[in-house]
Formats: C-alpha cells, structure tokens, sequence
C-alpha cells in the first residue's frame, strides 16, 4: 500500500495499527545435529538394548528430518508464529454460525488439575467418581437447557454429534420395522448435515426455502412420504431467523412417523429462553465449542453432545452413565439396543470440564449472555441496514446476515469486503455461507462484544461500504496489513506441497 | 456477570438505537407459549473462586496419589511445561479455523509442521491436521480404502484395540461394510495363516495394529504381502506413538491411523486427544479432514492455505469424503510442541527408557511364582501376563495399596481370562514397580 494510503487509513481505524512481527522459517530449517530441548531423568532400571530386545527386523535407527533445537528455540518459534494469529482475545470475531464467544481462563485452569486431567478412563470406577460426577451435573444442565429426555456426552464434536443423533433415528425406525430412506436438509443447511446423512446409510434430499427464507410447511406435507426418516433443521436458521412454524413442522413429521432433528449450532440465540424439546424436537446436538465456550484452538478439539426425547434413549450409544444405590455413578458398557461406539472411551472429556465450568459460572443468568447476543446482531444489523442489503426482512436473532449486492455493483464482493476488515482490525464475518443468500455476509457478534467494540466494527463496515463506492480498487485488494498478501489457492491445490521435505537429499537413507 | 462487557445503561442506548423497547422485543420471532417463563433450574452463579473449589471436590474423589500401570491406549509420558506456556496462548487457544489465511499463518504453518512430523514418524507421504482421535482415524481409514477399492469387506486384526474396533462396526452398520476379524496367534501376533485364507479380491482393508492391544509388535512387511497380492489397502494402526521413537515405521502400510496422546496430551478420563491419518501422496485426494499446504502470496513470498477442500463437506456436501468439520487443531498443536521439543534425540531417549523399565518389571514380576508370560514375541512398554488367580480380585487387593493394577483382559478376550496387561512407561520410577511387585507377590500368597 502507498504511504498515502496508510496515512488516510489510520485516519479512519480506530482499532488498528501497524505492528512488527518477526520473520520465522520452518522449526526444521532450524535444526541442527545435537541441540536439544528435553532431558529425561537418569534412567533408574538397568538398559535395555532395543537390538536385543525388538530384534533387529523391527529397530529404527533414527527419524530423518526430525527436529534438533533447543528450548528457547522451540519457545520462540511458537510464539513468532502464534503473533500471525487472530483471536478473540485481540478483538471482535464476528463468524456468523461460529458463535466466537470468550473462553474464559478458569476453565483451562480447572481442566488441567491434578486428578481431572491425569485421570485415566480405564481405572476403576469407584477411583472415577469426581469424573462421573462432572459428566452428570453436566448431563442435568444440558437436558435442562434443552427441555429433552436423555443425552449421550459421547460425540467429539457437532458433525459427529449429527451423526450420532441419526443413527439414533435409524436404528429407532430399524425397531419399528423400517429404517426408511431419506433425509430431509433444507437448502440453508450447513455442508456437515447432508454429508453426515450420507454416513448414516441416508439419501439426502434437499429442500428449498420459500421465500421468507422459513421452511415451507404447505411443501413440506407433500414431501413428507413413507420413506421419510427425518427431516434436519437449524434453528434458528443459518440465517439467524427463528423458524416460527417448527411446532407444525414437528407435527407434520410426527403423523408419519418421522423425526425431527435439530442442528444446535445456534443454540447461542435460545439458551434460558426456550428450548427445542419444547418445540416438538426429537432430536439435537450442542456443540459444546460454541454456545458453552470452550475454545476453538484453530479448530478443535470440541465436543457434541447429543440431548434426545425418550422413543430414542434405548438407542444411545455405549457406555451409558448411571446412578447406582446410594448415589454411586457407573458407565455400563452393554446395552442391548445400543447403536454402539462413536468413539473410543468417555468423549472429549477435558472439553466437558471447561463446558460445565462455563455454564456454572453463568447458573440461570446465562439467559443474559443470550439476550445480549441477540441485542448485539439487532444494533449492528439496524446501524448497517442500507449500507449493506438485507435481503430478509423477519427478526434477526444471534446473527445477521447481509448481501453483498450494493458493493457488487462496483464490482466489490463480500470476500473483498471480508478482507478489507482484515486492515480494520478485525476478523472477517462469514463469506461462504449460507448458500441460498448470493454474496452473503454473515455476522454473529455473540454476547462478548461490548457496545464500543460493535461500534468500531460498525464504523469498519461503514468505511469499507464507502471505499466500496469511491475507491474499489483498495478493497478489492485487500488485505494491505498483513505480514502476507492474498495467497495463491489455486496453486496449493494444484500441486500440493504438504510436507516439508530437506532441500538436499541426504546420503543415509530413511528407514 | 464478569463475563458480559455491558453496563444496564448501554444495554438501553443499544435497545434505544434498535427502536425496541424492550429485550422481550427482540424474541417476537419465538412464538409466545414457548417462550420461558422461569428462570432454568442449573446450579450456579460461581464466582471464580467456587469454579474452582467445585473442580477441586471433583478432582479428590478421582484417583490422584495412585500409581498406575495401565496404558491400553491412553499413556502417560512426560511433558514440559513449556508445551502448556504455548498452548495456552490466546492467539493459538481462541483462534478459529484457518480458513482467513492472512491473519491465520501461524496455526497454518503449526499445522504444515505437525503434517511434516506425522510423516516423518509414520514413513508416509502425507498425513492429515487431526480427525477426533486413533478410533475414529482408524475408521475413517477403512472408509477410505473402501472408496479406493470399490470393495466392501474388511479384515480387522483381534489384537487391535477392542474399543477401535467396536467404533468401527458402529459405522459399518450403515454403510454396507462387512467386518470380519483375524485371529491372534500363540505368540500375541496377527494370525497371518488365517488372514491369508480370509483374503479374497473383495477385501478393501487389512488392519493391524502396531505395537497391538497386547503390546506385541507386528512384522509387518509380509502382512501388507498378503494383503497387496488380493489389492486390498493394508492399514495400520499406532496407539503407542512413543514406539515410533525406536521401532520401524509402518512404512509398507497404504494408511496408518494414529493416536497422538502419547504426544504432550494428558490422559484426562479419555480425550481430548488427536487422531491422526498418514498416507501416500497418490492417495490424498480420498483423506479425511483438513490439509494445509504451503503456497506463495501475491508477492511471492512462502505462506499456507487449508487447501484440497473439495474433499471436504463444506464444499462437496454430500458428496465428501468424511462429515468432519471441527477436528483436534489444539491437541494436534501439542503434539507439535511436544515433539519439537523431544526432539530427534528426546523421543529416541524416551522410547528407549520405556522399552527399558517394561522389560525390567516383566523380570520383576516373572519373578512371582504363578506369574507367566502369554505371549513371547518383541513388545514395547506393555506386555502380557498369566496370573495365577482373577486379575479383577488380585486388583481389588492392590488397590489397597495405592496401586492401580494391570488391566484385565478377560471382559474383551473371554480366552484371556487370567491375563492382565501391564503397561509401564518412563514416568513410572523403579521403587513403584517393585513395590508393584512386591504387593502382588504378597497378594497371591494369601490363601484364597
């Protein structure tokens, strides 16, 4: 960017500023032979030659290429790289269906006690009972917040929890004669729902929505056939509108036999306000990573709770948490009508500590983190309406979701848009979805933005909208800041380098 | 509420603004009669201070102050406190996904060196950024090679961890795979007989695990021979990564399914740990999950993308190759730190410690009259053994004693009943093992 240019810029961003970071290499560009960053302790028992005793078929005589530095190294190494990062805790993330909210510390400090997180799943269970415990209160809270019958804490994450909540249905209808054929997704779905119905032994067929963006009940009682297990919804939509007529639609699955699951992505917008057993919901997951704040990581570990009625307890899969006389808590490994194992062990368990954590800080006030994650789409949406095209009128809730359409006119697209807010000091919102909206830009401030932070992104936006206007170039080359510009997407996916490999072959082969 | 940034004040500027007058406003959407009118029945509100006491009451009652030799899959290594110093760092903790490449290179390129790692210690080409964990990973590679064989049945090893195996026919169920399973031999190994006669052109995947559920190591260059002459996908499975410090590589496998844990994460009751998918490059376009890959900007300068993402299901809906969406990012970053830090010497120095204190409380427990060995092949840092009398009641007995016992193997293998398995890596002193020892003998010479 020109001098200029940063000049004007700084003018209007109130939150950013140029910074330095420090250029870093590969950790193995680093390396060299004889550095170390670890020291065991001396051993205490006699050697062992491991020649001798894994014989000399099965010994390694070293790793090639593996890394050879030393603590300083390794810690400044991250530490360069982790200031290339975006985060919540430098500032707004406003990824619409992410639910980006605060992770809060105590949870990491709870998680890593002595006796929470050295505990192993095999010991026994009378050994386990602060675990179990854990697990149920969370259990409790969940089937609370969600008015539903049981619940399994087993799924790793929200599309395994998809997963997990149809095989429940399928296994449900295998009882009652007929697995049936098809799953219902409607076109705003997010891309986890019809690949996870693939899984589940289902076709998938897609729905539109009318034009409100709410599912078409009148279509949908023709669609509902036989054949049909479940139909799959988000709610409230990834539109982050609450679809109005569920309780129809429930009924409507209900009179054949269907089932109604529901994507509980958007939990953020209903928690302490209402709640999907409710609202004729058979069937749910709770991704634990976004409405109950465990952090992201870049990308995990998260964990997907699935909350069910009753028709579907048998179903859960193994081991089950129990109460046993006299309070005890015990994880039954059979169950007779059981879909099985989703996963190895107990679930994700760190991430239920730091779940449970979140939500017992909060207790029934966590209806306010909700309300005030609607009050922030709402104040965003009404300071941005006109700027951008809203190209659904019905009340939004957590989210809003704009269009691109008043900037495309100069040729200025949400991704340009998107990364132009990159420079304000920002992350970008949602750009690629959801699919039924042309150019969307998808915003979910959650309840952790103050009113000056919504305000700052609020003028960001602003700004951008009129750089979009007078000036496309600068935002159509977005972004000027970073420490790298656009990168070339179509030649990583072209000929993939995804692996580091030594810039001269050495001479001692690899084993 | 200490989380929440807004005063009663600009809560009503913001509502104000809206033109609502008041919070219930901004609900209208949710129909009246479903509308909550109690406040939920949870406990709390905590304050920080009783966050934490509630965890510490938790913690008490678990089994801190034992000392434990079970491993079965989840072990317990040594870590630095460095590896949580980085981890914890916000802008790794509470980033997102690196799908914003330009503000995101830093998990990119942690990600690219985890990849790089993963291959390094597997022997394979190319390996993934994390699926959930080893069960799943092992999954995911069957449905992998069904998709790069067209084929639908699958032999899996008995001496591959019960539980992985459990995971897999739950998934097998609705996707028409017939899984079908190779015995063991006297020695603890793949019965690689057995699996020759089970071998047909209709097999899409061999799979075996290394070091196995016994802690017997597999030889595996003549099962992939088998299992190539039918053109089925030999998969191999690593629970122990620690092994991969001092025993071969899998190198002949098509796929290898990994746990990481062994990698800097704590066994905490079971996950979050990192799965891990290596392969051939040939292969790539059929994995599982997340990849980054390195790339230039517009300047020509080095930088990383998520890249191959028609893979994926954000792109090919129901058509991709795997559901997965938000994998293990974080614990697939420890594992980077984690092995960064062993580094080349570090993580052969640790295996070879573990190989060392496994094989002397083998001698210290064959010592016991009764106490017989099961099988006789090459192990690591679990082995196998015959007890005289009920491994569950001789536990109960050691319990006393602070000491959590071997696992028995008795509820999975109805055959080995008697037989416990023994893990012991390198954070278990010697004064434990042979007090471990010491109460055992005491145990089994009180009269039944």
């Amino acid at each position: 960017m020109r001098p200029q240019n940063i000049k004007e810029m700084n003018k209007k961003t109130k939150k950013a500023s140029r910074h330095t970071s420090q250029n870093e290499g590969l950790i193995f560009e680093k390396s060299s032979p004889g550095k170390r960053a670890f020291e065991l302790p001396s051993l205490d028992v006699p050697a062992t030659d491991p020649a001798k005793a894994l014989g000399a078929d099965h010994r390694r005589a070293g790793i090639e290429g593996f890394p050879e530095v030393s603590e300083i190294e390794v810690l400044r190494h991250f530490t360069r790289l982790s200031t290339w990062n975006y985060a919540i805790d430098l500032g707004m993330y406003p990824l619409g269906s992410c639910t980006m909210k605060y992770n809060p510390r105590v949870n990491e400090f709870v998680a890593r006690l002595d006796g929470i997180a050295t505990e192993h799943p095999y010991q026994p269970q009378e050994l386990s009972q602060g675990c179990l415990k854990i697990m149920r209160l969370l259990e409790q809270c969940l089937l609370e917040m969600t008015g539903m019958d049981a619940i399994t804490l087993q799924p790793a994450a929200g599309a395994h929890g998809e997963m997990t909540g149809l095989m429940l249905i399928r296994a449900y209808l295998e009882k009652q004669g007929n697995p049936r054929k098809r799953v219902l997704i409607p076109d705003s779905a997010h891309g986890t729902n019809p690949a996870t119905a693939v899984i589940a032994g289902y076709e998938v067929e897609n729905i539109k929505s009318e034009s409100h963006a709410q599912i078409d009940v009148e279509k949908l009682r023709d669609l509902v056939t036989g054949d049909v297990a479940a139909l799959m919804i988000t709610n409230p939509s990834t539109l982050g509108i609450f679809e109005q007529r569920i309780p129809e639609i429930a009924e409507i699955l209900h009179s054949k036999g269907a089932l109604l699951y529901m994507d509980g992505a958007n939990m953020n917008a209903l928690t302490g306000v209402t709640r999907p057993g409710d609202l004729g919901v058979d069937v749910m997951h709770l991704n634990l990573h976004k409405t109950f704040s465990t952090p992201h990581g870049g990308g995990g570990p998260g964990a997907g709770p699935v909350a069910m009625k009753k028709i579907l307890e048998p179903f859960r899969p193994v081991p089950i948490l129990v109460e046993k006389e006299g309070g005890r808590l015990a994880l039954e490994p059979v169950r007779p009508n059981s879909i099985g194992r989703v996963k190895a062990f107990s679930g994700n368990f760190g991430v239920l500590v730091r779940a449970l954590a979140y939500i017992l800080a909060y207790g029934p006030g966590v209806r306010q983190a909700t309300e005030d994650a609607v009050l922030n789409a709402n104040y965003i949406r009404k300071q941005l309406e006109g700027v951008y095209e809203l190209p659904y009128s019905l009340p939004s809730m957590h989210e809003v979701v704009f269009s691109d359409a008043i900037q495309k006119k100069n040729g200025v697209n949400t991704m340009d848009i998107a990364k132009r807010l990159i420079d304000y000091g920002f992350h970008p919102y949602t750009t690629a979805f959801p699919l039924i909206v042309p150019g969307a830009l998808m915003i979910e401030p959650t309840e952790s933005e103050s009113k000056e932070e919504c305000d700052l992104f609020i003028d960001a936006m602003k700004a951008i909208a009129e750089e979009a206007a007078t000036k496309p170039e600068i935002v159509k080359t977005a972004p000027h800041t970073t420490r790298v510009r656009r990168l070339d997407e179509v030649g990583a996916a072209r000929k993939p380098v995804l692996r580091w490999k030594p810039a001269v072959p050495r001479s001692e082969a690899a084993d | 509420m200490r989380y929440l940034p807004k005063s009663p004040v600009e809560r009503k500027e913001m509502l104000a603004a809206i033109g609502a007058k008041s919070i219930d406003q901004l609900f209208s959407g949710i129909p009246e009669r479903f509308r909550l009118r109690e406040a939920l029945k949870i406990p709390g509100p905590y304050s920080e201070a009783e966050v934490i006491q509630y965890f510490k009451e938790r913690a008490a009652e678990n089994s801190d102050g034992y000392t434990s030799f079970l491993g079965a899959g989840v072990y317990n290594h040594l870590r630095s406190v460095v590896t949580d110093a980085i981890i914890q760092r916000g802008e790794f903790l509470t980033s997102y996904t690196p799908y914003q490449a330009e503000i995101t290179q830093g998990t990119l390129q942690a990600i690219f060196e985890f990849q790089t790692l993963m291959c390094q210690l597997t022997g394979q080409e190319v390996a993934n950024a994390s699926v959930y964990d080893g069960s799943t990973a092992m999954t995911e590679a069957v449905l992998m090679s069904e998709r790069l064989t067209g084929r639908q049945r699958v032999l899996v090893a008995r001496s591959v961890h019960p539980e992985y195996r459990e995971v897999l026919k739950t998934y097998a169920k609705n996707s028409g795979l017939r899984v079908e399973e190779i015995p063991f031999t006297a020695r603890g190994t793949a019965d690689a007989k057995a699996l020759q006669a089970a071998l047909k052109d209709d097999v899409a995947a061999v799979v075996v695990q290394s070091p196995n559920f016994f802690g017997v190591i597999e030889s595996y260059p003549s099962l992939a021979e088998l299992a190539h002459a039918s053109g089925a996908m030999f998969v191999v499975v690593v629970t122990e990564g620690v092994s991969l410090g001092i025993v071969k590589p899998p190198a002949e496998a098509d796929i290898v399914a990994m746990e990481g844990q062994s990698f800097g994460l704590p066994p905490s009751y079971g996950g979050p740990f990192a799965g891990v998918i290596a392969s051939r490059d040939k292969f790539v376009r059929q994995m599982p999950g997340r990849l980054s890959g390195q790339t230039t900007d517009s300047e020509g300068q080095r930088g990383f993308v998520l890249t191959l993402a028609t893979r994926e299901q954000h792109i090919r809906r129901e058509k991709a190759t795997s559901n997965i969406c938000t994998n293990q990012a974080l614990c697939a970053l420890t594992a980077t730190v984690h092995l960064t830090l062993l580094g080349k010497e570090g993580l052969r120095e640790m295996a070879e410690q573990n190989l060392s204190k496994a094989q002397f409380a083998l001698s210290e427990l064959l010592k016991i009259p009764g106490v017989r060995r099961t099988f006789d092949a090459p192990f690591f840092n679990e082995f196998t053994v015959e007890m005289p009398r009920s491994v569950k009641i001789l536990n109960s007995q050691l319990l006393r004693e602070k000491i959590i016992g071997p696992l028995a193997l008795g509820t999975a293998y109805p055959e080995l009943t008697k037989h416990a398995l023994v893990c012991v890596t390198e954070t278990t002193p010697r004064a434990e093992i042979e007090r471990f020892a010491e109460a055992l003998r005491r145990a089994l010479e009180r009269p039944i």
